[in-house]
Parts: structure tokens; C-alpha cells; sequence
């Protein structure tokens, strides 16, 4: 048989995956193994023995045990305090984080330096370290409690959005923590318009309000998007997180075990991703009423 | 009466042409820059300079923010609590080499996708993404159960080899930042490099990744940084005998109590503010070594997206 040289685009195609080899092997066995695996966890009792795993077919037992035993109800309120704390940090992470990305993006004196200190967040805020901060409260504006702003809090609203707004508040700082790579994403953004468009907006007589509504939000829209998208996830996944810690302490509790556990994340999973619906939702909606007009 | 001139003059110089660059401008810009500089740098100095105070300067209410004299006890009875040289080289185990292999996987991947219009791309773009957006929570218990089938439980295995694959901490951005960089070279090098011979793979050696050595470099430091700054998934794999620094800074009481034999009361604010100081140390020293690689980073591999 005579050696034919491949067509072009069957060789494309087998580089192209020999390329990707590496990756298809990992997300074979590191991500949709075990996905498949937690979905059949998640609708079994799952018992750790000296023999290795027993696991025990049940349907939906966990999913019901969710919403009818403690452990269950008590996971469920933690991601009703997360829901609630994304709706008012999500928007001051965001808007923070253009604020700077705005004024980083000007011509400064020291731009290097500045810029190395609002990325600093990223670079040392793992979980241990903020706790740390938390814990001494290194991270809490003394002003916020001299001036009675948790008391005015506490009395103006109901207790569901007097704790995650209070906590907005008492923990600011912290919040501020979570926003470097957003800034970053921003300034990003933000050094893509040409600053001959200002100028021409200057001299039609757009004043500075109406040049960030018209030039610059539009230029940041898609950002806007993926940062609140990170923002979500960043926060989600943030190993302090009460909803995590219930995940994580449910795999080795003797009532629950890993199929329990296994169910809370899939509600967790789900949880998430209308949170995340709702989110991209809200942002189309609010993009469409005030930019672009 | 102010001449007309002088009072445009007084106008311009306050507000100049545009707001941003008259001198009230240029005063709230700084000094907001400034002010919330200062709230991201005072933990840091206050964790600073407590962590040179002795007992008696902690306790002083007349001591505040400078310390009567430098003392650097806090420091060693946290080295030693830490077991600072052995576990920094562990821990440095478990962020250096995921680092390096998830950088070099992942922009294998992006290439991939960049330069060869492969069948089946457009679903790989979408695993990839649902991997960014699936909680690791969800598949840690079996990944645990498979980690301990395959014997790599309590090892650096169980960290460094699912980053071999392109499935470590956020190699979904990671592939997208490489595919960002890839797309933007030009085919036209690619093409002459084949006229001249070389085959698919020489030609990614040779032009693309010299090409892509921003993306290479961004990549690793943050690969770097959040496999430092991570504990969840190092906390769940390592078991009870592997310590990362960031574990150990975790559970310090506890650890101060084995190291020192004395009761964990004895851990003062100022010891723990040195530990913290030690674990962020590492990562602040490549930072400002590399500072403008981290902020030029993004930039430059157009993770903006065109």
C-alpha cells in the first residue's frame, strides 16, 4: 500500500487534537468522571469502611433530606445569606472597581507605584491571611461603628437584610480586598478607547458625566459583564464561604457522609447558576436603560 | 473687579480644559488614590509593626505605631511554630510545579484551539467554560474517592497532577488567555515556517511560544499566586500531615500549642501578625520583583477580547 500524504485538513485535525491531548485526558479523568460520579453520590448513601466505600442506591433520600432535616435547613439559610450578600456586594465590588479603574487610568505621577498597591489584594488575599485581618480587625473602619451605622441598619430593616447589610458595611474593607483583579480587568478595558474620542466629545460640549455615561460605560460594558461573572464565582468558591464549609464539613459528618454532601452541591450548583442567570439578566436590563442612549 | 483674563486664567487652572486634569481634579484624583491606597496598605503596617512588638509595647496604650525598639522574638517563635524552612519548601512543591505544568498544558490547549480548526472545538470551548463555572465542590468528593483509589491522597501527587492535565486552579482562564494570544499572531509567520519545513510542533516551539512570552509569564504568576494563596482543595488532599504554610497559619493555635508545649492563651496578636507576615512574604517578594509583569500582564494578553 502506497504512503499518501494526509489532506491538509485531516492533518489539522489530528495536530490539533494531539495538541490537545493533554487536556482531553485531564478533563476525562479530573472533571467529567467525577462530575458523573458526584451525580450518582449525590442520589446514594455513601459509608467509608476499613474495606474502601460502600455505596448504597437511595434516589432522591439526600435532595429530600436537604429540605427537611437540620443540617439541611441550615445549609439552605447559608445560601440565602450568600444570595443576599452577592445582592449588595457584587455592585459595590463593580462599582468600586471602575471607580479606580477610571482614575488609575489617568495620566498620574506614580501611576506605577499606585497601581502595584491596589493589586497588592490579589497577590496576598487567600483565605488564612483575610481571616487574619478579619479576626484582628485589621479590616473594619472604626468610623462605621462610631457613627451608629450597623444601629441604623439594624433598625431601619428586617433582620434578613439588616445581617448581610450590615455585614456590607462592617466588613468594607474586606470587600474592597476582593476587587483587584477586577480593577485590573477594567483598566484593561478602559486603555482600549482613544483619548481623541474625549476630546472630540469635549468639544461638542459633553461635559465629564455625560463622556463616562457615553464613551466610557459603553467601552467597559462587556468587562462589566465578565467581572461581575468573576466577582459571583470568586465569592462562591471562597474557601471561607459558610455554604462551602457546610460541603466540606457534611463529607466526614457520620449522619451525612459524601452522598449527602454530594446532593448539597449539586444545590449549590444549581443555586449558583440562577444566581448567575439572574445576574446577567439584571446587568442586560440596567446596560440597556443607561448605556447606549 | 477681577480681570476677565485672570479669573479664566483662575478657571482654567482649577478646573483646566478637561475636569480630570485641573488642579481640584487632580486633588480628588490623588487623594482618593491615596486614601484607598492607604486602606489596602494599613493592614499591612499595622500587622507590621506589631509583629516587631514586645509584650510590654503591646500592653503600652502609649505605644501605638512606633515600637520602642525592634524586636524580632515574634518572628522566631513563629518560624518555629510554622516549621518555616521545611514547610516553605513543601509548600513551594505544591505552588512552583503545578505552576510551571499547568501553564505549559493550558497553552498547549489554547493553541490548539487558536491554530487548527479542529472538529469538535466548539465544544471543547464549552467544557472548558463549564469547568470555570461547575463549583470544584461538587466533583472534590470523588475526586477524593478516585485521589485515594489511585494512592496519591496525602502527597503533592494529588495537586500537581490534575494541573498536569489543564484541570488545576482556574485553567479555564488560563486556556483563554493563551487562546486570546495565539489568535493575534499572525498566520503569515506559521506559513513560511512550513514552506521552510518545519513541522506543526517546531513550528509552536520555535514561533509561538517566543511569541506568547507575555501570556507565559502572566500565566505562571498567577498560577503561582493562587496555588499559594489556596487551602480548600490542599486542606482536603494533604490530609493531616501535609502542611502548606497557609494550613499552618490556619490552624496556628492549635500548632503553637505542639511546637511551644505552652497553652494556646500565649499566642499574643503580635506573634500571629508575624506569621501572617512570614506566609505573605514569598509571594510579596516575586511580586515586587515582577510587579510589572503582573499589572502589564493583562494587557498584553488581551483577555479583553478584541
Amino acid at each position: 500500500m502506497a504512503k499518501k500524504p494526509l489532506k491538509r485538513a485531516v492533518r489539522n485535525n489530528l495536530v490539533g487534537w494531539a495538541f490537545l491531548s493533554l487536556w482531553t485526558i485531564g478533563f476525562i479523568a479530573f472533571m467529567a468522571y467525577p462530575l458523573v460520579l458526584s451525580l450518582y453520590y449525590s442520589l446514594a448513601k455513601v459509608t467509608l469502611s476499613g474495606e474502601g466505600i460502600l455505596v448504597d442506591f437511595v434516589g432522591f433520600d439526600n435532595y429530600r433530606q436537604i429540605f427537611s432535616s437540620a443540617a439541611g435547613f441550615s445549609f439552605l439559610q447559608s445560601v440565602r445569606d450568600f444570595a443576599l450578600e452577592i445582592l449588595f456586594k457584587v455592585p459595590v465590588i463593580t462599582v468600586f472597581a471602575i471607580i479606580i479603574a477610571v482614575l488609575l487610568n489617568q495620566k498620574l505621577k506614580l501611576r506605577g507605584l499606585f497601581r502595584a498597591i491596589y493589586f497588592l489584594p490579589v497577590i496576598i488575599a487567600s483565605g488564612p491571611v483575610i481571616n487574619q485581618l478579619i479576626n484582628q480587625g485589621a479590616a473594619t473602619i472604626p468610623l462605621v461603628e462610631e457613627l451608629g451605622i450597623i444601629d441604623l441598619i439594624n433598625n431601619t430593616f428586617t433582620e434578613a437584610i439588616a445581617v448581610p447589610l450590615g455585614n456590607v458595611f462592617s466588613e468594607l474593607i474586606v470587600i474592597l480586598w476582593f476587587s483587584g483583579v477586577q480593577i485590573l480587568l477594567f483598566i484593561a478595558a478602559l486603555q482600549k478607547i482613544d483619548r481623541s474620542t474625549y476630546e472630540a466629545a469635549m468639544i461638542d460640549g459633553a461635559g465629564p458625566w455625560e463622556s463616562f455615561w457615553k464613551i466610557t460605560m459603553p467601552a467597559l460594558k462587556s468587562m462589566v459583564t465578565v467581572s461581575i461573572v468573576f466577582t459571583i464565582i470568586n465569592l462562591a468558591t471562597f474557601s471561607e464561604n459558610k455554604a462551602i464549609l457546610h460541603i466540606k464539613n457534611n463529607m466526614f459528618a457520620l449522619e451525612t457522609g459524601f452522598g449527602f454532601s454530594s446532593a448539597v452541591a449539586w444545590i449549590y450548583f444549581l443555586a449558583l447558576a440562577v444566581i448567575l442567570g439572574i445576574a446577567m439578566l439584571a446587568i442586560k436590563l440596567f446596560m440597556k436603560e443607561k448605556v447606549r442612549r | 473687579m477681577m480681570n476677565p483674563n485672570v479669573k479664566q486664567k483662575i478657571k482654567h487652572f482649577l478646573i483646566g480644559k478637561n475636569p480630570s486634569e485641573g488642579f481640584i481634579g487632580r486633588i480628588v484624583t490623588y487623594g482618593l488614590l491615596i486614601i484607598i491606597g492607604f486602606v489596602y496598605l494599613y493592614p499591612l503596617i499595622k500587622m507590621f509593626v506589631y509583629s516587631i512588638k514586645d509584650l510590654e509595647d503591646l500592653v503600652n496604650p502609649t505605644v501605638d505605631w512606633i515600637p520602642t525598639k525592634l524586636y524580632l522574638e515574634n518572628y522566631r517563635t513563629s518560624w518555629i511554630v510554622l516549621n518555616y524552612g521545611k514547610t516553605l519548601m513543601f509548600s513551594l512543591l505544591v505552588t512552583l510545579v503545578p505552576a510551571v505544568l499547568q501553564t505549559i498544558t493550558t497553552s498547549l490547549t489554547g493553541y490548539a484551539l487558536a491554530k487548527f480548526k479542529v472538529k469538535g472545538r466548539i465544544i471543547v470551548f464549552a467544557l472548558i467554560l463549564i469547568t470555570y463555572l461547575v463549583p470544584s465542590q461538587i466533583y472534590m468528593i470523588p475526586k477524593f474517592v478516585l485521589f485515594d483509589k489511585f494512592n496519591i491522597l496525602a502527597s503533592a501527587w494529588a495537586i500537581i497532577l490534575p494541573a498536569t492535565f489543564g484541570q488545576g486552579l482556574s485553567s479555564a482562564i488560563f486556556v483563554l488567555i493563551f487562546y486570546q494570544f495565539f489568535r493575534m499572531q499572525p498566520v503569515a509567520l506559521d506559513e513560511s515556517a512550513e514552506i521552510d519545513g518545519a513541522n506543526q510542533f517546531q513550528i509552536f516551539y520555535k514561533i509561538g511560544v517566543p511569541l506568547a512570552l507575555p501570556a507565559y509569564l502572566t500565566s505562571f504568576l498567577f498560577s503561582f499566586v493562587w496555588y499559594w494563596n489556596e487551602t480548600y482543595i490542599s486542606s482536603l488532599f494533604l490530609g493531616e500531615n501535609l502542611y502548606t504554610l497557609q494550613l499552618r497559619l490556619f490552624n496556628f493555635q492549635s500548632q503553637f500549642n505542639l511546637a511551644t508545649g505552652l497553652s494556646q492563651q500565649a499566642v499574643n496578636e503580635a506573634i500571629k501578625y508575624s506569621a501572617t507576615i512570614l506566609i505573605i512574604l514569598p509571594v510579596l517578594v516575586v511580586y515586587i520583583i515582577m510587579q510589572k509583569w503582573f499589572v502589564e500582564g493583562i494587557d498584553r494578553t488581551g483577555v479583553t477580547g478584541e
